[in-house]
């Protein structure tokens, strides 16, 4: 008997730098149950010109964010992205993440969202007491869900006021300005981790109002959408803390309360 | 086209690489919302047959109009019958309607539908949005900070929802129950599910504590923003079949007022409308 024909699979990449590029197609045989990261890997072993195509990734189990594009035009990463979820003669396309500089291929620059990171305090916990610090794991179980971000800034590219309006919150804010742009998704529930932690001491509120943009976000969802750890960005995060503004900037009742409890016992982020 | 220098992506409204029917989400929202604005703009504008025997629509809640108060007559009218005098070209639903209308423009969920689905900001993950200055919430839709307060206007007006759906339980001198009874019960159940699980209410009730277990009322307050966080977890499904089954409540009674269908009750079995004193 004659071996079954091996199935092929059709891969359009992106090939390119800054300057410029075009879509390149590449059919390369495929086995059962591969993923499109590995489709990307056969076509650099396989398939002629794709040998220095530019794929980053590292886990190749969706833990480490790395291998984040946009698979026929959805942001994804393409190590949790089965070919068997596409009709089989469908061609795969991959792209680079749209919000962030392309450096070659399916590579971006995703620094700036480093430095976003570094623009908000980082956790800060009262003076060690006597013994240990206590809380309960009711008071850190809304934050737990937080810290399953693996940093694959899908969220980042998707959200419409990065993507298309291009409203990356810049370097440094000018004073006396309204924000000049969004720290992102990514960000907003790294602040709400943060911020609804029981211990720390820092209130990062007025920065999220008035330098990291937290009034772009129009709640459309796509960031919640995209989460490859099925956080709900949105809901458990964003919104709490746009909340949150309110209660300090916009809620004239909450603000009277505040102020006649005598304000957020926190140090305000300078 | 694709453009190269843009790593193959494209740029404009609608635009997208997206091999999938992105758009039936958005068109079937903008379809079911502007079908419901029409019939209710409709329903309020037609300022008659909103009450049949012990039922009065929601679209109507608290209105009773003098003329049609007779000795058999619930009295739905609350806070007192509205002003003769009230001008015309402004129905009183409408009123009633824009104070819960209010809370639906503001909410969170719905804020996603409409901005998807009517303003295209945008039209869908990775699909390009209409082109303009993005300001966000920043500016012109500053007001949208203040949920919370059409949320309170809400809650109020839930308890009226109850008592209209009380009324329907007594009729001609008896107590008793027909179809309308169920049917207005059913929506004072599905708008406290949706309203009672806003995210304005999440965060008031528990969720902008930052400690769950200082104190008892932290600890009481926590289990509160569990309940809620249930509800909040099913808020896009209460919010649209609560929005159906309004225009369904004052369907069946406009129909029963207008003598299309009879009411299922037991109080006589069938009643068409001119049975109904």
């Amino acid at each position: 008997m004659s071996e079954p024909a091996k199935r092929k699979r059709t891969l359009r990449a992106w090939r390119g730098d800054a300057s410029g590029g075009k879509f390149e197609e590449y059919t390369v045989e495929v086995d059962q149950g591969m993923v499109v990261l590995d489709l990307v890997h056969r076509a650099q072993r396989d398939a002629e010109g794709a040998g220095d195509m530019a794929c980053r990734w590292n886990c190749k189990a969706g833990k480490c964010g790395s291998c984040s594009m946009e698979i026929n035009g959805k942001p994804k990463l393409a190590c949790m992205t089965r070919l068997g979820d596409y009709a089989p003669d469908e061609v795969i396309q991959v792209q680079p993440l749209k919000t962030f500089p392309i450096i070659r291929d399916l590579t971006t620059d995703v620094s700036w969202n480093y430095e976003q990171n570094k623009k908000i305090a980082p956790f800060t916990p009262p003076p060690r007491p006597e013994g240990d610090y206590r809380m309960k794991q009711k008071d850190v179980d809304r934050i737990q869900e937080f810290r399953k971000c693996i940093e694959c800034f899908l969220c980042q590219d998707t959200c419409h006021v990065l993507r298309d309006h291009d409203k990356k919150a810049p370097a440094t804010q000018p004073a006396g300005k309204p924000p000049q742009g969004f720290i992102g998704p990514r960000f907003m529930i790294r602040v709400a981790q943060l911020d609804m932690h029981p211990l720390d001491t820092v209130d990062r509120i007025p920065k999220l109002k008035e330098e990291w943009g937290s009034g772009y976000c129009n709640i459309t969802k796509c960031c919640t959408e995209v989460c490859p750890e099925h956080i709900n960005i949105t809901d458990n995060g964003i919104i709490p803390m746009k909340e949150r503004v309110v209660d300090r900037f916009y809620d004239p009742i909450t603000m009277l309360l505040s102020k006649l409890g005598g304000g957020s016992k926190r140090t305000v982020q300078k | 086209m694709a453009n190269a220098s843009t790593g193959g992506h494209v740029q404009g409204l609608g635009a997208t690489m997206r091999k999938d029917a992105w758009w039936q989400g958005p068109a079937l929202t903008a379809g079911i919302l502007s079908l419901w604005l029409v019939y209710y703009a409709f329903a309020a504008a037609q300022g008659k047959y909103y009450s049949a025997g012990p039922y009065i629509s929601p679209f109507y809640i608290a209105y009773e109009h003098p003329a049609s108060v007779t000795d058999m007559s619930p009295g739905y009218a609350w806070f007192g019958f509205w002003p003769d005098s009230w001008p015309a070209f402004f129905p009183p639903a409408l009123v009633m309607g824009a104070l819960p209308g209010m809370f639906r423009m503001t909410c969170y969920y719905y804020r996603k539908a409409y901005y998807r689905s009517f303003f295209g900001m945008p039209p869908g993950c990775a699909v390009g949005p209409v082109p303009h200055d993005y300001r966000g919430e920043t500016f012109l839709l500053v007001f949208q900070n203040l949920h919370r307060y059409t949320l309170y206007i809400a809650i109020a007006l839930l308890p009226l929802l109850y008592l209209d759906a009380i009324k329907g339980l007594w009729y001609d001198g008896r107590p008793g129950i027909g179809l309308g009874t169920v049917l207005l019960g059913a929506n004072a159940v599905l708008l406290t599910g949706y309203t009672l699980g806003c995210h304005a209410w999440r965060h008031l009730v528990g969720g902008k504590l930052n400690c769950f277990s200082c104190d008892g009322a932290s600890e009481a307050r926590h289990g509160l923003w569990g309940r809620v966080t249930w509800l909040n977890e099913r808020h896009q499904q209460f919010a649209w079949s609560s929005l159906i089954m309004i225009a369904i409540c004052d369907i069946y009674i406009r129909s029963v007022s207008m003598g299309v269908i009879p009411d299922i009750n037991t109080w006589s079995g069938v009643t068409w409308i001119g049975d109904f004193h």
